[in-house]
C-alpha cells in the first residue's frame, strides 16, 4: 500500500471512447492527471438515442488518439505508468474486443501489468475517487443501460440488492423524448421540458413499489405515456405544449418516486448491516437529473446517511474511473494475463444467479 | 417455401402475451429467427423476455433478461440453446449485422430480433414474423403471425389453436 501508482485506463464499452491517466499516492487523495472522453454526441439530434460505433476497428482508432491525448495532457510517457487498466465488459462487443485488445498490445509492448476492469464496478467505485467513501457503502448505479442497488463491500466485492427487471431510466427518458418529438439524448430535453409541467395531471404507474425487494420496472411507464399521448392527440388534435410539459412532468415525478421509494427499501437493507459511516452514493447519467437527485438526497439524509454524487463527468462513462478502478485492483494484486477476454455480458454480484452464455460465439464474444 | 401465411391473434393483456411466449419457447431449436415488429412500447420486449426466462426456467435457471437497447445484443444460454436477444432500434447500417455477429448467431442460435426491418436484406428468409400493434383496449394487442416457412407452419397452427382469428 505504500507504493504511489499512476494507471493507464481504457473505456470503449458504450457509445464513447475514453483514455484517462490516474495518479494515487497512498494515503492521499487521487488525482485525476487526464481524462479524454470522445462522444458521438454531434451525431444524436435527429436519431432515435445515441448512434452507436459497432465497428471495433473505428473504436481501435478512436482509443489510440484518446491514449495519446490523455498521455499528453497528463505530460507523462508510456513508462512512467506502472499498469494498464481497460473495461473488459459488459458492454457493446465491438467496442469491449476493441479495447481488450489494444490494452493487451499495450501491455506486451511496454511490459506493464494488465487489469481488466468491470465497466460497472468503475462507476461502483467512483465514490472512492472522488470522495475517498470508505466501504461498506450503498450504491445506486442509473444511466441509460443500468439500474441497479449494490453495497460495496470491497473494491472486487459488490452485494447486488435489486435493479430493474426491464428497461433502465435512461432508457425510458430517451425513449419518452423520442415519443414526444423532444431531441435526443432524451435526459436533458425532459427534464428542461417537465419544469413547466404539472406532475400531478397524469398519474403515471409507479410499478412494483407494493412488492418487497430492491426490484424495479421502467417498461410500463413508456407505454403508459404512450397511451397518454395518443388520447391527447385524438381529443386535442394535435400535442400541445402544455400537454408535453405535463406529460414530461408527470414522467419524470413517477422515475423519481419509483426511484427514492426504492432507495429507501435499499437504504434499509445497507443500514442492517451497521455500517459505521453510512453513504449512499449515486452514479450515472440519470443522476444529473435534478428532481431525481434531489429526491435521492432526501431519503438518503432523512435514513441518516452521508449522499454523495460525483461530479457529472465522472458519473457518465469516463476513463478516470477505470484506471482507479485498477488502482484498487492492483493494491488487491489483482492481475490478469494475456488470456483476459472481452465479456459482453458480466454481472457484479457473483453470487448472483450463474453467468451463463458468457464467451459464447454467439456475438462473437 | 409454402405460401405465406398471416394469423392474427387478439392478446388481451400483457400476461396473454406471455403465455402465448412460453407456449413458443419449447418449440424453438437452434437456427430459428424470431422477428420482432411493432412501434415503441408493442410488447417486443416484453415478448422475448419472456421467451428466454421460459427456456432459461425450463433448464432450472433464473436471470435478468434487461433490455438490449443499449447493448444492442445479449446472449444467453439455456444448456441447449444460445439464445440472442438483439434490439436494432440503434443501427445505422445493415451491413453492421456482421460486425455484431448476428449473421453467425441466425444459423447457430435460437435469435429473437427487435427492429427488424434495420437487417434490410439480411434478414433471414425462414425467419417467423411477429408484429405487434394497438388492440381496442389499453393493454390489448393484436399480433400477426406470418412466415415463408414450412418449418413454423405447425408452429403457428399449435400457438394459434385456442385463440385463432382468421387466417
Amino acid at each position: 500500500m505504500t507504493e504511489t501508482l499512476t494507471l493507464l485506463g481504457l473505456e470503449s464499452s458504450c457509445d464513447d471512447t475514453a483514455a484517462a491517466v490516474v495518479r494515487h499516492v497512498p494515503g492521499g487523495a487521487a488525482e485525476i492527471l487526464s481524462s479524454i472522453v470522445v462522444g458521438q454526441t454531434d451525431l444524436h439530434a435527429d436519431y432515435g438515442g445515441v448512434v452507436p460505433e459497432i465497428a471495433a476497428r473505428a473504436h481501435t482508432e478512436k482509443l489510440d488518439h484518446c491514449i495519446e491525448a490523455a498521455l499528453q495532457a497528463a505530460d507523462i510517457g508510456l513508462s512512467d505508468l506502472d499498469a494498464i487498466a481497460v473495461t473488459a465488459g459488459p458492454g457493446l462487443i465491438g467496442g469491449v474486443l476493441a479495447g481488450v485488445m489494444c490494452a493487451k498490445g499495450l501491455a506486451a509492448g511496454t511490459g506493464l501489468p494488465l487489469i481488466g476492469v468491470n465497466h460497472l464496478a468503475g462507476h461502483a467505485l467512483t465514490p472512492r475517487l472522488t470522495d475517498n467513501l470508505a466501504f461498506p457503502y450503498l450504491m445506486l448505479l442509473v444511466s441509460g443501460g443500468h439500474c441497479q442497488f449494490l453495497i460495496a463491500e470491497g473494491p472486487d466485492c459488490f452485494r447486488r440488492l435489486g435493479g430493474t427487471i426491464d428497461d433502465a431510466p435512461g432508457e425510458a427518458f430517451d425513449k419518452t423524448a423520442k415519443l414526444l418529438g423532444l431531441p435526443q439524448p432524451g435526459g436533458p430535453a425532459v427534464e428542461a421540458e417537465a419544469q413547466g409541467g404539472d406532475p400531478g395531471r397524469f398519474s403515471f404507474p409507479r410499478p412494483l413499489l407494493d412488492r418487497a425487494g430492491c426490484d424495479m420496472s421502467f417498461s410500463g411507464l413508456k407505454t403508459a405515456l404512450l397511451r397518454e399521448r395518443d388520447r391527447l392527440m385524438t381529443e386535442g388534435r394535435g400535442l400541445h405544449a402544455r400537454d408535453r410539459a405535463d406529460l414530461c412532468a408527470g414522467f419524470e415525478a413517477a422515475v423519481a418516486d419509483v426511484l427514492s421509494q426504492k432507495s429507501v427499501r435499499a437504504l434499509e437493507a445497507y443500514l442492517a448491516t451497521e455500517p459505521d459511516n453510512p453513504a449512499f452514493a449515486v452514479a450515472g447519467g440519470v443522476a444529473a437529473n435534478l428532481a431525481i437527485r434531489s429526491a435521492l438526497e432526501t431519503v438518503s439524509t432523512e435514513a441518516g446517511a452521508s449522499f454523495v454524487a460525483p461530479p457529472l463527468a465522472l458519473c457518465t462513462d469516463n476513463a478516470a474511473m477505470i484506471a482507479w478502478a485498477g488502482i484498487e485492483r492492483y493494491r488487491l494484486d489483482l492481475f490478469d494475463d494475456m488470456s483476459l477476454s472481452a465479456r459482453p455480458r458480466w454481472p457484479l454480484d457473483r453470487t448472483s444467479p450463474a453467468l451463463l452464455g458468457s464467451g459464447k460465439k454467439g456475438a462473437k464474444a | 417455401m409454402s405460401a405465406d401465411l398471416a394469423t392474427t391473434v387478439h392478446l388481451a393483456s400483457p400476461e396473454d402475451t406471455a403465455a402465448l411466449a412460453q407456449a413458443l419457447a419449447p418449440l424453438l431449436q437452434p437456427g430459428d429467427v424470431i422477428l420482432l415488429a411493432g412501434q415503441i412500447g408493442a410488447g417486443k420486449t416484453h415478448f422475448a423476455r419472456a421467451v428466454i426466462q421460459a427456456r432459461l426456467s425450463a433448464a432450472g435457471w433464473q436471470e435478468d433478461v434487461p433490455s438490449p437497447t443499449f447493448t444492442i445484443i445479449q446472449t444467453y444460454h439455456d444448456g441447449a440453446a444460445e439464445i440472442c436477444h438483439a434490439d436494432l432500434y440503434r443501427l445505422t447500417d445493415a451491413d453492421e449485422v456482421f460486425e455484431l455477429g448476428l449473421a453467425d448467431a441466425f444459423h447457430d442460435a435460437i435469435c429473437l430480433v427487435e427492429w427488424p426491418d434495420r437487417l434490410g436484406h439480411h434478414a433471414p428468409g425462414n425467419a417467423l414474423r411477429l408484429s405487434f400493434a394497438p388492440g381496442n383496449a389499453a393493454d390489448a394487442r393484436i399480433l400477426t403471425i406470418e412466415s415463408s416457412s414450412a418449418r413454423w407452419d405447425r408452429v403457428i397452427d399449435r400457438l394459434t389453436a385456442p385463440a385463432i382469428e382468421g387466417r
